[in-house]
Order: C-alpha cells, then structure tokens, then sequence
C-alpha cells in the first residue's frame, strides 16, 4: 500500500470537511483494503466513517425502513424488519465480511455483483446522501457508476417495505458474490425485478417480468418471457448465454419463495 | 503516526501505527502476537481472523487505527485461565480438526464467534459459517466435527464422508 494517513470525524459534517483533495472515504474496507494493497488507489488521506454514530443504524416509521450508511451487514442481517433484505445481508460474503462491510459502501461502490444493489433497485429506495436524496432508479448507473458526486457521502438508505419480496443469488463460489442475483419486490402498485452479476451495464431491472408479474404473480406467467444475452457479462464463470438463461431461472425461484 | 490504544485479550495496549498499518500487521510485528496468521492477505481464507467488539474480523482488512477503543481477542486469549485448551481447541484436538495448523487460529476464532451467536447450530449452520476460512489440509469433516463436539453435540453419527 502507498502511505496515507487516516481520520476518524466523529459527525458527517466534519467527515465532509476532511474530504478534500485525493483522500478517500473508508468504510468498513472490505472492498477499498483489498483496492489499496493492490496499488489501484493513492488516496493521500482517508476519511473513515466508522466513528460516525449518526450513520449507524436501522429504523423503522411505518413501512419505510431507513438504514444508516455505516450499518454493517450483521446489523441488517439480524434486523429482520424486511425479512427478505435481512436475508440477503446474512448471506453476503462471509461471517467476518460482514461483521466490517457496509450498506454505503456496498451501494456507492456498485461492484456489478454485489448483493444490496438489486435490493436497492427492486425496491424503489432512495439514497439518502449529505446533500439530497436520489431515487435508485437515477442512482444506479452502469458498473461502478453511480450518480454520486466527488466527496457525496451516502449516509443513509430508504426501503419501503414491500407486501412480498425474495432475493436469489447463485453463487460465484471462488469470489462468493453473485454469478445472477435476481430481486423481486411486489407492492400494491406493481412488482418490480432486479438484476445483478449478470450485465456489462450493472443492476438492472427487468421491465418485461415486471409486467408479467404485475399481471399474474405467479412463476406461470414468467413462461412465456426469454432473456437475451446482448451485453450480458462473459467470464471464465459463465457465459451470457448461461446468465440469460439464470437470470430467467433466478426469478422463478425468487416468486416462489416469496409467493 | 497515529497513536492507538486498545483491549488485547483483556490488557490494554498502546501503539503507533502509520494509517495503512493492518491490525493483522499490528498484531504480529508490534505486539510478536504471531497466532493469529497470514494466509493469503487478500480477505480469501480467514486464518488471520480475530474478534473485535466480539465480532469476527479478517484482522488483514482492517486498519489498526479503526481498532482505536475496541476489544480485541486473539487466539492467545482462548486457552482457560490455567494454561489448558479451552472446549473448542481441545475439541479440535480429540477430533483430529487440525493437519499443519496454519489455518487453525482463525477456524478456532470462526467457530467461536458461531458458539456464541449459536450454541447449538446445526451441521449446515457449521459449513456455512466457515465459508471464510479455507484449509488445505483437512477437507473440513473433522473441523466441522470437532465444533459440533465443542457445542456438547453428539458426533458420533458424523462420519468422515
Ligand atoms: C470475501 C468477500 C466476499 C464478498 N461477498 C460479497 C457478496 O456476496 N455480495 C456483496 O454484495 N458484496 C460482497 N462483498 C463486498 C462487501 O459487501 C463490501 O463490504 C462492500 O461492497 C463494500 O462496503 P464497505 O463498507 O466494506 O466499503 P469500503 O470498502 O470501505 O468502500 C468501498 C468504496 O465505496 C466508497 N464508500 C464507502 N462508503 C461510502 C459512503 N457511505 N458514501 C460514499 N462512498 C463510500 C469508498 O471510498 C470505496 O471507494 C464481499 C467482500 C469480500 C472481501
Ligand atoms: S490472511 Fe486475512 S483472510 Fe487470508
Ligand atoms: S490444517 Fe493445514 S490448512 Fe488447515
């Protein structure tokens, strides 16, 4: 690793002062560690935000479920109050993963298969930043794109919590992340589908099984539907023939298990 | 140089850490506390896995400074009072859980931070649980068997598969 130094503000506020020039924000590090001893990031200075009390933390006003932004995975896992995103919090990398890592920097970090994304975007959250509130659709965009500004900081996010809802992730066992992660949600206004680990254009939804699902939630009315697999990602794990077909698979299992 | 102060196995510890320094590095160089190991330094294979406000943590995707006020323990801190295996090492022992040993520091941590959060898990809640630690040598039957033993489970209908 280059050299740096290290603060930990006590309050968003003085955590906003501290980002200034090339320092950037640490959160639980789980990503950014393995990024800095790599040498893909000479920061100068890093801004730590788990000194932060006023991010830390779930609460709950009548269905809208608000997630602090330096909320470790365990904490979400164990909350329960969106059964099916405590879920898939508790099945994020692994125990000592998710002891560090953190809802923010999971969603500023939009790593094309990481798990809160799909969660973020199949329900209709908002991120909660230091300045404004974006709404996932205009937040997510593309892989490792979002629409975060230098030095914005995402100090919380926002879930209405759905009438039913699954996530079902199949596993890259090697990196644990995942390979097609697909995330139903279905509200009184309709269902909405998100997708992760699948595209070269990051989480995104699934209109035409969203409607279909809308209409008839049940697998049944998935049958008809086929996925292409026009810029799905290629790799060593699969092919986009392979995901296309997952992601297809993936939201079958997410309806039944949430139905 | 950022001075740090924190509970180690129950003593307090002070230090100076440059902002990059792990707590893994931090264990090991500053403090000679060389249980805890370095597998593969990239967050893969949890032998260097230690508690941290009674929490498992890859002790190599941490910052020492981050550890400033917290409680630490380590694999020193395990044995009983008077020097002997605590249940789950001697457990490790009689169920022939460990081969080399390299990865037994962190498997040891791993399967107490589960005991505590679970007393009696299951076999599945075991292999889940380990999905962070990687042995080379055992194939993991006898590790998952001797933290069963270790929850006061009976082992015998677990077979080496
Ligand atoms: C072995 C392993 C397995 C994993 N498996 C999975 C998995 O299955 N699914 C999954 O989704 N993830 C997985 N992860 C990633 C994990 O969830 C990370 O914790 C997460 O992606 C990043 O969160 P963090 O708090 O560690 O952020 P950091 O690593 O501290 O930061 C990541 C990036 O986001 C920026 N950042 C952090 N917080 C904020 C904030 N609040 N506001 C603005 N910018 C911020 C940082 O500057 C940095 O660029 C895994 C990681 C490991 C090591
Ligand atoms: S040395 Fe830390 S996970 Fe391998
Ligand atoms: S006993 Fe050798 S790596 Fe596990």
């Amino acid at each position: 690793m280059y050299a740096f130094d290290i603060e930990r503000p006590a309050t968003i506020g003085e955590a906003v002062s501290a980002l200034t020039g090339e320092a950037m924000v640490l959160s639980g590090g789980q990503t950014l560690i393995p990024t800095l001893k790599s040498r893909l990031a000479d920061p100068g200075k890093l801004v730590s935000l788990s000194g932060i009390g006023e991010m830390k933390g779930i609460g709950l006003s009548g269905r809208d479920l608000q997630i602090g932004g330096g909320t470790v995975h365990a904490d979400v896992a164990a909350d329960g109050s969106y059964k099916a995103l405590s879920e898939l919090a508790s099945n994020i990398g692994d125990p000592a993963v998710r002891s560090r890592g953190t809802i923010g920097g999971s969603i500023a970090n939009n790593d094309p298969a990481a798990c809160y994304p799909a969660a973020a975007l199949a329900s209709g959250a908002i991120i909660v930043t230091n300045t404004r509130e974006i709404a996932a659709d205009d937040y997510f965009q593309g892989m490792f794109e979002t629409a975060l500004n230098e030095g914005e900081i995402v100090t919380a996010v926002k879930f209405p919590i759905p009438d039913a809802a699954n996530y079902q992730k199949f596993v890259q066992p090697a990196s644990r992340f995942a390979l097609v992660g697909v995330f139903v949600a279905k509200y009184a206004d309709g269902v909405r589908v998100a997708v992760t680990g699948a595209s070269n254009e990051g989480v995104h939804r699934w209109t035409a099984a969203e409607e279909a699902l809308t209409a008839n939630f049940s697998v049944s009315a998935l049958e008809g539907l086929s996925v292409s697999a026009d810029n799905l990602i290629s790799d060593l794990h699969g092919s986009p023939e392979y995901r296309a077909h997952l992601i297809k698979v993936m939201t079958g299992r997410a309806v039944t298990a949430a139905s | 140089m950022t001075k740090v102060t924190m509970t180690i196995n129950g003593k307090s510890v002070a230090g100076d850490v440059g902002g990059n320094t792990l707590l893994s590095s931090f264990l090991r160089d500053d403090l000679r506390l060389t249980g805890t190991h370095i597998g593969c330094d990239t967050s893969q294979c949890g032998a260097c896995v230690v508690h941290v406000n009674g929490r498992p943590v890859k002790s190599c995707t941490m910052f020492a400074a981050e550890a400033e006020g917290a409680e630490v323990s380590t694999i020193e801190g395990q044995a009983n009072a008077d020097g002997s295996l605590n249940v789950i090492q001697q457990a490790f022992q009689d169920h022939h859980g460990l081969q080399c040993g390299f990865c037994t520091p962190g498997m040891v941590m791993t399967a107490a931070a589960l005991l505590k959060e679970n007393p009696k898990p299951t076999v599945t809640e075991v292999r889940e649980h380990l999905e962070g630690n990687i042995c080379r040598c055992t194939g993991y039957h006898n590790i998952v068997k001797a933290i069963m033993a270790a929850s006061g489970q009976d082992v015998s209908a677990i077979a080496a598969e």
